[in-house]
């Protein structure tokens, strides 16, 4: 490099970039929450294993499923955990592609398949839980 | 394009320029002009008048002023934005903020340093890495519709960096390789007449490749021209699953994308 | 730059993803709403889980949105800017899901 164009690099002017660029555009703003609902995804794991953990002792197990706190996480927990069910069917469906002949299969018919067996397997799952356990 | 025939109502916009003069100030500062609105102007077209007419030590890149060159890129309230495509009339009445694309060091007012970009393309091979040898008299390589479809939309690329002023990731961290290469390599890859796809991986399945983005979208958002570049990268995670998962099971196999 | 082995985690990551996305809605129904209100009998689902398939859907339910969870939080991490720690997030996260997982196993194998 010449002793001109070194001088000229010097003097190139490089903008910091804020930590709260999350905050800035809509779009990184809702970026940054779709990730975040991998707290909530983490946390409903961890209840599943607590509440593994005090599956012998029944009277610990029921007293933690019907607590009114453990009732409003878990509301909470639903809410975030439905926006990352659908963010997730949406960007994957995006994702998987699929060729027929020339053309690709849309990513909105991979979508609404995903969706499908989403409300399918819920459904499914719902009603087997429902019909042994059932009151 | 004169000053003599601009809208006879009179009807002003205002731009408020980056300036950056490294000969002349350490910081830099913007400039305000009043320049006239017309219904068909873009933002190029109010720069041009400006330095034609008001100020001709405004520095910015642009050429085809048809959105195929991707030169006159450069953010635009905040968005990265071709300036040849980018309307006056959706931001009028309000003034309109001009700055150099995001994450590029700024040589000079509205121009930056594309050095980065231009070495990833070469770090990803953006070109054609022939399968097979052939010469000129064995004739054309051939190729179906259908294996053009495959690679086709990736290949609409026309290097604007606007993704790389989108992506977070690469505002964070210059390493990172970036949409628009990654988008070629895997435009190369599908190619079915390239066999470059095991060169391409060692640049392009590294962290600083294909890991380090983290799928926030922004890139398919700005691009010009449909590339989908994080879709790209999305396909390129899969083709490095496999390829690990191959090399694991099948460690003397042969590999193709 | 050389390979990464970063599929591996990717791999757990999507795979977490998927189970969480189709699975853990149902299942924060059935236990956030539907046994607090009674709708399902709690004894009887105690009985349910020991059941081995049933086992086997609450290791999965468990093991894979851990790694799901670590992955991705490590990554959220640095972009809000706390770069430098990316292979300690890594060693940490990840080591939280592995031990995690351990556990699911040994309590669903003590059920």
């Amino acid at each position: 490099m010449s002793n001109q164009s070194a001088a000229r690099k010097s003097k190139e002017y490089v903008r910091p970039m804020p930590v709260t660029w999350w905050l800035n555009r809509k779009t990184y703003f809702l970026f940054m929450v779709r990730e975040l609902t991998c707290l909530f995804v983490g946390g409903y794991a961890l209840f599943l294993l607590v509440l593994l953990a005090q599956a012998n002792d029944a009277d610990a197990f029921a007293a933690m499923l019907n607590s009114p706190l453990s009732v409003v996480l878990h509301l909470v927990a639903l809410l975030m955990v439905l926006y990352h069910s659908i963010t997730w069917i949406n960007l994957t469906s995006k994702v998987m592609v699929v060729w027929r002949r020339e053309d690709r299969v849309s990513p909105k018919w991979i979508a609404a398949a995903n969706y499908v067996v989403w409300v399918a397997l819920s459904l499914s799952i719902f009603g087997i839980c429902w019909k042994i356990a059932g009151t | 394009m004169a000053a003599n025939d601009a809208d006879q109502s009179g009807r002003k916009i205002i731009l408020e320029v980056f300036r950056y003069r490294p000969d002349e100030e350490d910081e830099p500062r913007f400039d305000r002009y009043d320049v006239p609105y017309r219904e068909d102007w873009v933002v190029l077209d109010a720069l041009n008048h400006v330095k034609d007419t008001m100020d001709g030590t405004l520095s910015y890149r642009w050429a085809c002023r048809m959105g195929v060159c991707g030169s006159c890129g450069m953010m635009v309230n905040g968005e990265p934005k071709l300036t040849c495509a980018t309307f006056l009339r959706d931001y009028y009445p309000e003034p309109i903020r001009i700055e150099p694309l995001d994450y590029f060091p700024v040589i000079r007012d509205l121009v930056i340093n594309m050095d980065d970009f231009l070495h990833k393309l070469d770090d990803v091979q953006a070109w054609l890495i022939p399968k097979e040898e052939r010469s000129v008299s064995e004739g054309e390589y051939r190729q179906s519709p259908a294996e053009l479809a495959r690679y086709k939309q990736f290949s609409m690329c026309i290097n604007c960096m606007l993704c790389y002023s989108a992506c977070p990731v690469y505002g964070r961290h210059q390493g990172f390789i970036g949409p628009a290469a990654i988008a070629l390599a895997q435009r190369y890859n599908l190619d079915s007449r390239d066999g470059g796809a095991e060169d391409r991986a060692e640049v392009i399945f590294s962290h600083e490749g294909i890991w380090e983005c983290t799928f926030v979208g922004d890139c398919t958002r700005v691009c010009p021209k449909n590339v989908d570049p994080a879709a790209a990268i999305q396909q390129a995670k899969v083709a490095a699953t496999k390829d690990l998962f191959m090399s694991v099971l099948v460690p003397h196999g042969t590999k193709e994308q | 730059m050389t390979r990464s082995n970063e599929p591996i985690w990717w791999s757990l990551f999507s795979a977490g993803g998927v189970v969480a996305a189709f699975f853990i809605p149902v299942t924060i129904i059935l236990t956030g709403v539907a046994i607090p209100a009674g709708l399902i009998d709690v004894g009887k689902f105690n009985e349910l889980i020991r059941h081995p398939l049933a086992r086997v859907y609450l290791f999965v339910l468990i093991s894979l949105p851990l790694f799901h969870w670590a992955h991705r939080f490590r990554y959220a991490v640095v972009d809000l800017g706390l770069k430098g720690l990316d292979r300690v997030l890594a060693l940490l996260f990840y080591g939280l899901a592995i031990v995690g997982t351990s556990f699911a196993l040994y309590y669903l194998l003590l059920l």
